[in-house]
């Protein structure tokens, strides 16, 4: 039963949300207004559980075993409670405020801009025209690059409309085949959740 | 070891200093270099241009977090100041996930110290983030004020002037996402093909060039992507006189057109050594099975 | 030139230069930035959390007038989510999550069709208000044949021979074209990112620009 009923709610729940879209009926709309600004959200808040489990079962389990950056796991969490507290004590106010615009926002921020560096060394060290089709990847590349950037314009008045013109043909229509298969693969799966053949989303027993 | 063969294991620190360099040096002396409005750009300003106090009200969505702050701030400032120079009303929505609001917040604050005859609840109103993702934006379709209860700053959105007449999505005129991840796509299938309303994209550079799609099929109105877009729309705001702030977009295409002139250098020059040490290497191992 | 006096900027150049420390080598500066931004971020997180969802969908709603009881049910579901806490109570988690996956699942099948699927294949059929112009008429067969010669490559389950091999080659040509356009605008949102951080160092903090 611990199997089947979570099974049978998936199916129950999946159905009823996939017919009432064809259903104007006012109970229908009922219904669904209810599923969506109730169930949905009241559930969907629950699941930062999850991340708060994962965080603090790795994290405690570093400092507990004293392992390698065990000091680090320690200012983690540290972290979490400082700011935690920042922020009921002071009701989200200016200090709160600050700590994100002076010290999550620089951080997250410069954190992902080492990817520019790492793009430049890969560029240097990785991408090859090995062959015919690899050869147009760069090449389409190198089009765009200097495309889309003001000096392309300066170097060829004729640049910028290139760029838009394989932007918007040859480029969309192979994203547009793309998205559609994509497309026909989310429906496959969103039926087999329904139908109880994709269990993967409920873990292990 | 020759030249190439030494050139292509180059320590990869020396990149990073080029790199450094050439986005640093028109920071502090800027080229200057006009910037060209494309269409997709053109389009979203033009579809915002044509609003008015009247005409119901826009709703910009913060999608982003600090990690793409830099290219989608300048969009979401750009697009609130348009709104409140053309005296639309502007619902500032604090984004779909709990980082999110924060830039939210930050872009609000900026911006509406430029104006300081507009007033929360009146002209613009903040909504803070509510969990859900799909859900919230389904749920505005049915009611926004059930859907939040309070705006940001906790005054109920029933007793807001500016929501007396703004219910729903039937009430909106656009629906324009900032957004470093895949949301666009969840406001095009839960809010366009649901309720109708119309839909468009301020996007990383990462994001754009699935976006152009939609674009063709006319699911999105317009779109700007990168910091490229951030810099029309900017352009574009100044030829028609409205207030820009600092324009740091525009500031930063000169670094970018430098950056990416070197990354261009980096990928010939790492595929001409490439083909040179390789060619080498043919010739000695023919020259080894002479001997 | 004048240096910032505020101690706020020079606490977010001083993590800034932390974490640009790690282009040199990994060393313990670099990670304890990381380690103080995991932290901050997700006690960002449960502080949004408390004053945006607790307090006003779950507590104001069951314990301040009018009530709302009705919500006792979904918030019950939910609450089986800290079952993942516990070995024996493990199994409560799959209640709330088969409700959200399977609801979302039939929510979004009709949705899905219709807005990647069905208007994506309209707007790609050959009608004739897109042939006006050569130039236009051009445009709209590659975009015909740049779909459909996608689509074939990407069909695995069909030997590859006489015209459907060929098929998938040109559509080969397309993606190529299509990933390098990606490619090209990686680069551009990467190098965007980095500009962003050395204006606020020059700007912000040295007062240079």
């Amino acid at each position: 039963m611990r199997r089947k009923l979570p099974l049978i709610i998936a199916f129950g729940i999946g159905f009823a949300m996939l017919i009432q879209y064809f259903i104007p009926h006012p109970r229908s709309e009922a219904f669904y207004n209810v599923i969506v600004q109730q169930w949905f959200i009241i559930i969907f808040a629950f699941m930062y559980i999850f991340a708060l489990r994962s965080f603090f079962m790795h994290h405690i389990t570093k400092v507990k075993k004293k392992k390698e950056g065990y000091i680090f796991s320690a200012v983690a969490m540290v972290s979490v409670l400082f700011m935690l507290l920042s922020g009921l004590i002071t009701s989200r106010g200016p200090f709160f405020d600050s700590l994100y615009n002076y010290m999550i926002a620089p951080l997250q921020g410069t954190m992902f801009s080492l990817l520019a560096f790492f793009i430049a060394s890969a560029a240097f060290r990785a991408f090859r025209a090995r062959n015919v089709q690899a050869t147009l990847l760069l090449v389409t590349a190198t089009v765009v690059m200097i495309g889309r950037v003001p000096i392309g314009d300066y170097l060829w008045k004729g640049m910028p409309a290139l760029v838009e013109w394989v932007m918007t043909i040859p480029s969309m229509a192979a994203m547009r085949g793309i998205r559609i298969g994509v497309g026909l693969g989310a429906v496959a799966t969103a039926m087999k959740i329904i139908l109880g053949i994709e269990r993967s989303y409920m873990g292990g027993e | 070891m020759g030249f190439w063969q030494r050139f292509l294991k180059l320590d990869r620190r020396w990149i990073f200093l080029g790199i450094t360099v050439v986005v640093i040096i028109p920071l502090i002396k800027p080229i200057g270099l006009p910037i060209k409005p494309t269409k997709p750009v053109i389009d979203l300003f033009t579809y915002i241009d044509t609003l008015g106090p009247e005409s119901g009200a826009v709703m910009v969505v913060t999608g982003f977090d600090p990690s793409t702050m830099p290219e989608l701030m300048p969009m979401e400032q750009a697009l609130l100041r348009h709104c409140l120079v053309k005296g639309i009303p502007v619902i500032s929505l604090g984004g779909l996930y709990p980082a999110y609001i924060g830039m939210a917040k930050m872009a609000i604050d900026e911006v509406t110290e430029e104006f300081p005859d507009k007033k929360s609840g009146e002209d613009y109103v903040f909504l803070g983030f509510i969990p859900g993702v799909s859900a919230v934006i389904l749920s505005i379709g049915i009611d926004i004020a059930t859907t939040f209860g309070n705006d940001y700053y906790g005054t109920p959105i029933d007793s807001l002037p500016m929501m007396s007449s703004i219910m729903n999505y039937s009430d909106i005129s656009l629906v324009v996402d900032v957004s470093g991840t895949s949301t666009p796509e969840y406001w095009l299938m839960y809010a366009q093909e649901r309720y109708g309303v119309n839909v468009g994209v301020a996007c990383t550079a990462v994001s754009a060039p699935a976006y152009y799609a939609f674009l063709q099929s006319g699911q999105f109105v317009g779109m700007l992507g990168g910091l490229k877009g951030a810099a029309e729309y900017e352009e574009l705001m100044t030829r028609k006189g409205y207030p820009t702030g600092r324009r740091n977009a525009t500031i930063g295409m000169d670094s970018q057109s430098l950056a990416h002139l070197l990354i261009i250098l980096l990928i010939i020059l790492g595929n001409v050594g490439y083909f040179i040490v390789r060619r080498g290497e043919r010739k000695q191992g023919i020259i080894m099975r002479k001997r | 030139m004048s240096i910032s006096t505020s101690i706020w900027v020079w606490i977010a150049a001083l993590l800034t230069l932390m974490v640009y420390s790690f282009l040199y080598k990994d060393n313990p500066f670099y990670r304890l930035a990381e380690h103080i931004f995991m932290g901050l971020s997700l006690g960002y997180t449960l502080t949004i959390l408390w004053y945006n969802y607790i307090i006003p969908r779950v507590y104001e709603p069951l314990f301040l007038p009018p009530h709302q009881w009705s919500l006792i049910f979904p918030i019950l579901l939910g609450l089986m989510t800290f079952g993942i806490f516990s070995k024996k109570y493990n199994w409560l988690i799959k209640y709330p999550l088969a409700f959200y996956v399977g609801g979302y699942a039939g929510l979004r099948i009709p949705l899905l069709l219709q807005s990647w699927i069905i208007r994506q294949v309209e707007a790609s059929f050959l009608t004739p208000d897109k042939f006006t112009s050569v130039y236009s008429s051009i445009n709209a067969i590659l975009i015909f044949v740049g779909l459909v010669t996608t689509l074939i490559y990407f069909y695995f389950s069909k030997k590859r021979e006489h015209g459907f091999g060929a098929a998938a080659n040109v559509g080969i040509i397309f993606i190529m074209v299509a990933f390098g356009a990606a490619f090209g605008y990686t680069v551009m949102a990467r190098i965007s990112l980095l500009i962003g951080r050395m204006q606020f160092l020059i700007q912000e903090w040295l007062g240079i620009m």
